[in-house]
């Protein structure tokens, strides 16, 4: 067992047990904090997999940026303490779990169907664009080019959110 | 190497964020749990974009990460107004909408 997958087993168990902890706290504050524990593990795998600024992004974006507007929310409403009853009752209980028992049977099942071979470039091609532009330019490159038209529709997408939430959140416009 | 490892890792993680959401009713911890879930799915796309040698996994895994934090900053804002109308957190109680 190489050092690698001794690293990427400790990371990956540190996600799954504080989503663990964060689906099953009582407390939302709680919760959060152990998401953000979650997150961060993620980006940590994300360096393992060779995506390094995708990682960067994740630390930046949704354990610094989402988290906090979380927590703000739940500060703003003053929502910090633990509800009387939070789970649903027995039988949303059982549902629940056999729903996500049969979804994660399926999905396990899913991990030894190898991708098709012709969807594969030829190995190395992304260790030698990273070597040859650097590991933003990789991503970068297919972003403004092949893929422009997504990503300035992602940006309509998020002056929509940034409407949405000023007319949903303020009292008088 | 790493393939059915981290898929593993991102099913584990997509059906704990599931069961978040069926079982939980404070509705920020349901949000919480659809974040889990999004990153849950990025972790599949970058596996394969590492598989494939391919960065447009990558590329998707980015447009996701936009969606969610759309996805937050929305409800985050309609959970605010429903908190300034009535004082319940309990998405349960939350049926006005039913027919």
């Amino acid at each position: 067992m190489d050092g690698t997958l001794i690293i990427f087993w400790a990371f990956a168990g540190l996600a799954v047990v504080s989503a663990l902890s964060c689906i099953t706290r009582r407390s939302p504050v709680a919760s959060a904090l152990w998401l953000v524990v979650t997150l961060f593990s993620l980006a940590a795998l994300f360096v393992l997999l060779d995506a390094q600024f995708i990682a960067v992004l994740q630390v930046l974006v949704y354990a610094g940026a989402i988290m906090v507007l979380f927590l703000f929310v739940i500060m703003l409403l003053n929502l910090g303490r633990p509800g009387p009853t939070d789970l649903k009752g027995p039988v949303g209980l059982i549902v629940g779990v056999l729903l996500a028992g049969g979804l994660l049977v399926q999905l396990l099942g899913l991990r030894h169907v190898a991708p098709p071979p012709g969807l594969a470039l030829a190995p190395g091609v992304m260790a030698r664009a990273a070597a040859e532009q650097g590991l933003v330019p990789t991503v970068a490159r297919p972003l403004f080019g092949t893929y422009l038209v997504p990503f300035e529709i992602t940006s309509i997408l998020l002056l929509a959110a940034i409407v949405g939430a000023v007319v949903l959140a303020k009292r008088k416009l | 190497m790493l393939l059915g490892q981290s898929l593993a890792v991102s099913a584990v993680l997509f059906a704990l964020g599931g069961v978040g959401v069926v079982v939980r009713r404070n509705a920020l911890i349901v949000l919480m749990s659809i974040e889990l879930m999004l990153n849950a799915v990025n972790l599949t796309l970058i596996t394969f974009a590492r598989q494939l040698h391919n960065v447009e996994g990558q590329l998707f895994a980015l447009m996701t990460m936009v969606v969610a934090a759309a996805e937050a900053v929305v409800g985050l804002a309609v959970l605010v107004d429903i908190f300034r109308v009535r004082d319940v957190e309990d998405i349960d109680e939350l049926s006005e909408l039913r027919g």
